[in-house]
This record gives C-alpha cells, sequence and structure tokens, in this order.
C-alpha cells in the first residue's frame, strides 16, 4: 500500500476505487478514444483529439490538442511536425512512463525524476516498396529508462516491468491489432 | 460429497472423525481424474515426502523421488481404505439443486437428498483452449493435454506448444525429445527452480510458510488463484526445467499467441517483458526464502544463497509462424483448465464461470461447500498436503452449520 509521504502526484486513491467500482459496473469500463485528422499539404496533415466515450457517457478534454504532421526534408518534404512513426514513439513513451508514475505511487516509492530515450530502426526498403521481405513499421524498439529514486535498483526494474504489463500503448505495439478502414 | 479424489476423501475422513453421516459420489473409481485425464510419464511435481495426507504420512523407500500416476493412484486408493470412506464409485452427478432443507443430487445412480453438500469435483476438468484455436487451418492436428497421451501420439514433423505452465514446459520438453521440433509459446509464467540452496524448492514454500499464507491476507486474491502452474517437473535427477533450459535443447522460445491471420501465426513482441517479469517474480521469493533461513537460524544448515542466470531472449524473436506450409504439423494446447459445473442447478458462480466462495464456504447456498481449488484457504490449497488443513477448516464450518439447524452466520 502507498505511504502517506510519497507523492508522485498520482492520486491512486482514485484510481483503486474507480477500480473497485467498474468491477460493478463492466459497460461504464468500455472506452472509445477518438482522432481527427486533415490533410494540409504534401505530406503534412494536422490531427486533433477532443472527444471521446467512457464511463457511460461522452466525455471531453478541456481543450482541443492538436498535432502537426509531416516528413523531413530528407524525404524531400517540408518539416512541419513530427514524423507519424515517431508520434508512435512518444505514445509508447508517455505511455510507459505515465504508467512508471502510477506503480511507484502504489508502491509506496518516490521518483525523484523519470526520462526515457527511444529508438525505433526502421528499414526504407518496406515503405518505399523495394523489398516485400522487408516490413513497413519497425524491425525492434528499444526503451531505455534512467530513474532516480527512492529505492533499490530491483525495485525500479520491477517498476519498470509492471509498467509493460499494464500499458495501453505496448501492447497495442507489442501485439496485433484489428484496423478497419473505409470510404463514406 | 462430490468427487473421491484425494481433497474429497480428505473431508470424508473430517466427516467421520466428527461422526457425520456422509457419502462420496465418484463418476468413476477413486482417483479417478489421476488416472483417466493425465498423460503417460506424468509425475508428480511435488516430492514424495510431501504427499501426507491427513493421518497417512509417505512411508515408502523414495522419500525425495516423484511418484508416477499409477503410483498416485494406489496412494490414494490406499488412503481410502484406510479411512473407510463411504464411496459410491461409477455414480456421476447429474444435477445439485436446492430444495426446502437442504439440496436434491440427482446422479444416473439414484438419487439423494441431503443438508449439506462438498464439491471436491476438482478445478481441472475441462481443457481451456483459446478462441484463437477456430483459426488453426484444418490440417494441423490440434491436442489438448487430456487429449495428448505420449509423444507418438503426434504426427512426426514440427510441434507448437501453446503455454508455459508446467504443463507445456514438460510436454515441450518431451515431444522434442521424441525428435519433433518444439516451438514453445510463452505469456505469462512462473519460474522456479527445484532445488534451492541444495533443498527442494517446494521444501522452502511449505517450511518458509509461504504455502501457509492465507487467502485473506492476499493482497490480489483473484490473480492468485489464477496463477499458471509453476514450471516444475518430477524427475529423479531433480532436473530444473526452465526455458534457458529448453532452449538449450534446441527448443524455439516465441511470445504468446496473440493471433492467427489468414494460417499465420502471430506471436507477441513482448517476451522479453514477460521474462523480466518471471525473472523478478521468482527473485522476490528467493530473497523471502533467504530472510527465513536467517531469522530461524537455518542459514548454516543449507548451502549458500544462489542467484540464477535471467531468462535469455533471442535477438529477435520470431513474431510470426506460417502455419500452412507443413513446418507444423500438430499444435498442443497447454492453455490450462476450468472445472466443469454443468450439473450444478444452483446460482453460485460468478461472470467468468468461477465458483463464488469464502474460503471454500459457496456464497448464496447455505450447506455447499468446495474444496481443491486453487489458493481455496491457503497457497498451498491445489496441492495434495494442502488438503488436511483445508478439510479440517471446511468441516469445522459444516459440523458448526449442521449444529445449528441449519443456519449460517
Amino acid at each position: 500500500m502507498a505511504e502517506a509521504s510519497v507523492n508522485n502526484g498520482v492520486n491512486i486513491d482514485a484510481l483503486l476505487a474507480a477500480r473497485e467500482a467498474l468491477k460493478n459496473a463492466p459497460d461504464a469500463a468500455k472506452f472509445t478514444w477518438r482522432a481527427s485528422c486533415k490533410w494540409q499539404n504534401g505530406t503534412h496533415a494536422t490531427s486533433t483529439v477532443q472527444g471521446f466515450h467512457g464511463l457511460g457517457d461522452e466525455q471531453r478534454h478541456k481543450t482541443e490538442f492538436s498535432f502537426e504532421t509531416d516528413h523531413p526534408e530528407v524525404f524531400a518534404s517540408e518539416d512541419h511536425g513530427a514524423t507519424p512513426v515517431e508520434l508512435v514513439l512518444v505514445g509508447l513513451a508517455s505511455c510507459l512512463t505515465a504508467g512508471v508514475a502510477t506503480v511507484a505511487q502504489n508502491r509506496g516509492i518516490q521518483l525523484r525524476s523519470v526520462e526515457a530515450k527511444l529508438e525505433g530502426k526502421m528499414n526504407l526498403y518496406g515503405i518505399l516498396g523495394i523489398d516485400s521481405d522487408v516490413r513497413n513499421g519497425y524491425d525492434d524498439i528499444k526503451v531505455t529508462f534512467k530513474i532516480d529514486a527512492d529505492a533499490s535498483k530491483k525495485d525500479i526494474e520491477a517498476l519498470v516491468a509492471q509498467s509493460q504489463k499494464r500499458s495501453a500503448v505496448y501492447d497495442i505495439v507489442t501485439n496485433p491489432t484489428n484496423v478497419t478502414v473505409e470510404v463514406v | 460429497m462430490i468427487g473421491a479424489g484425494h481433497a474429497g476423501l480428505a473431508i470424508s475422513r473430517a466427516l467421520t472423525e466428527h461422526a457425520i453421516e456422509h457419502v462420496v459420489l465418484e463418476r468413476g473409481e477413486v482417483a479417478n481424474s489421476w488416472q483417466c485425464e493425465r498423460w503417460d510419464s506424468l509425475r508428480l511435481l511435488t516430492p514424495n515426502w510431501q504427499s501426507r495426507l491427513p493421518g497417512y504420512p509417505y512411508r515408502g523407500n523414495d522419500p525425495d523421488g516423484f511418484m508416477t500416476m499409477p503410483e498416485v493412484v494406489e496412494r490414494i486408493s490406499g488412503f481410502a481404505t484406510t479411512i473407510s470412506a463411504p464411496v459410491r464409485t461409477h455414480t456421476t452427478v447429474t444435477s445439485v439443486c436446492r430444495v426446502d432443507g437442504g439440496y436434491h443430487v440427482a446422479t444416473d445412480n439414484g438419487e439423494i437428498r441431503c443438508q449439506s453438500v462438498v464439491l471436491a469435483s476438482g478445478a481441472a476438468n475441462v481443457p481451456h483452449v483459446p478462441k484463437v484455436r477456430e483459426a488453426v487451418p484444418p490440417h494441423v492436428e490440434c491436442v489438448t493435454a487430456f487429449d495428448y497421451g505420449n509423444p507418438e501420439r503426434l504426427p512426426p514433423g514440427g510441434v507448437l506448444v501453446v503455454g508455459a505452465s508446467a504443463t507445456g514446459i514438460q510436454l515441450a520438453d518431451e515431444i522434442h525429445r521424441s525428435g519433433r521440433p518444439v516451438k514453445l509459446s510463452v505469456g505469462e509464467h512462473v519460474r522456479l527452480p527445484r532445488t534451492y540452496r541444495g533443498q527442494d524448492v517446494l521444501w522452502w514454500m511449505e517450511n518458509s510458510g509461504v504455502w501457509n499464507q492465507r487467502y485473506d491476507e492476499i493482497d490480489d486474491l483473484e490473480r492468485a488463484r489464477s496463477l499458471p502452474s509453476p514450471q516444475l517437473i518430477g524427475t529423479p535427477e531433480r532436473a530444473t526445467l526452465d526455458l534457458n533450459v529448453l532452449r538449450a535443447t534446441g527448443i524455439e522460445i516465441v511470445g504468446r499467441l496473440a493471433a492467427i491471420r489468414d494460417g499465420c501465426a502471430l506471436f507477441s513482441g513482448g517476451l522479453r517483458n514477460q521474462f523480466a517479469l518471471a525473472d523478478l517474480k521468482m527473485q522476490r521469493l528467493l530473497d523471502t526464502f533467504d530472510y527465513w533461513a536467517v531469522n530461524t537460524a537455518l542459514d548454516a544448515e543449507v548451502g549458500p544463497p544462489e542467484r540464477f542466470e535471467p531468462t535469455h531472449a533471442p535477438e529477435s524473436p520470431r513474431l510470426s509462424l506460417d502455419l500452412r506450409n507443413g513446418e507444423i504439423r500438430s499444435i498442443v494446447w497447454a492453455t490450462g483448465f476450468r472445472p466443469d459445473y454443468r450439473w450444478l442447478d444452483v446460482s453460485v458462480l460468478n461472470r467468468k464461470g468461477a465458483l463464488r466462495h469464502d474460503g471454500g464456504v459457496v456464497i448464496d447456498a447455505p450447506g455447499m461447500y468446495a474444496i481443491g481449488l486453487p489458493v481455496l484457504r491457503r497457497r498451498k490449497s491445489t496441492f495434495i498436503i494442502g488438503a488436511e488443513d483445508d478439510a479440517r477448516d471446511i468441516v469445522g464450518h459444516l459440523a458448526q452449520y449442521l449444529a445449528t439447524g441449519g443456519r449460517t452466520e
């Protein structure tokens, strides 16, 4: 159980209470996350996130969040934003990091700093259609965490392992997911 | 009593001690599951000295060995005879329902009215095979731990074993050594060394008190009850059979089977994390053992603390396997078991089909009890030595229930 003196800024009591409540309200646990995307020009697009569905109702973030994406100049593009594949690394990093904070709070471990560096290896022969044996996506993703906390190295490793176990993006990236694309 | 396995018989003995009239209904012969539902080479993963039943210690000449199935059946049958258990064999229960004053039990051999029922039918009646099995191409043979008898049962050629629990690793090893190349799909698993500091790991589990931890002291009980069985095997050499050992024999380790798409099996890329979680969990357990040894001054009597190689992950674990090209001729599903409650016509199951009970006292069914389920009352509940303490507690409650005219506290 969390000690009163540890504060990583995570309201663990609320999370644990929600977990208990949702055990008896399975439909409330069914969320739908959303994003919209508008093409700008070339490989530049703007995506926005605001509304989502959960706890049996339509919900909204406090404000609309906006993301520019593009390809870099070495791709003969205009670099108006990070590439979509880099945003996937952002998703993975941020999900794991949030998980580290949450698990640390639950385990009574005081965090002082948490930094992650990510590297995803990709062979362009895939997306350029040069070799059909090469996949479009990442061959390998490496995440390196540097964590300063009030805990032994073993406890920190356990923290990071648990964060992966309960990470949505880690699951999305490491396991197959059904994707349906339609045109209306 | 429904079921004359070791747990049901332990209850029977306690009932007899309390002079409570009872009958034990058994669909086959005593120890039916051990006799009919296990593969040929199976040995207990608990050492013989640890096969104590109430008033019936092991007196054989191989205490550190591991019993075969026929030996287990003989032992449990001997126990049934010794305690003069009132067993009705070849009597299959077809329905249990509540009536005024207790329960009505219908069987294929007559009907019984009783005040109280104890479910000892076991936790592992039906193999559980995940939905993904439906997408396996038709020419690949599928087998569960129930219909697998020995490697010769499988066609020659490659085998995919799904699941790395005790069953999974034992079968993977045996099948691979029969000359059929094995790929082993690994999800969540529990890693344990066979011996630690010179003693069997289950000696540590029992004596350090880990196995005696009560169900009401455990943080996440539902999780503890659904843990896969530990990766142990009973061999005369007291061999450790972990994933590193299996990999060294040439078995290819792949991630959890996540999907089958167009005849292609897809495995999780999260294998390294599964290894990390299992290694960390084992580490914490060994730390607990060391701490106990120091505090009970046993430290000097056992060998020095050991630490084991982390589970090695391949550089680039395979993420997919074409099941249509003939490389894999059969799949062995070592993906767990479920209890069969189809004959139980009382509303006592939860939304996932598991029995709702508080330490073996079934909820919403006064006078109904269960024994022999995972972490029923203690971590050792499903192991042979777990039966005695659980039976004593359950029958204590049952006796009180009957004495107060069928009222529950």
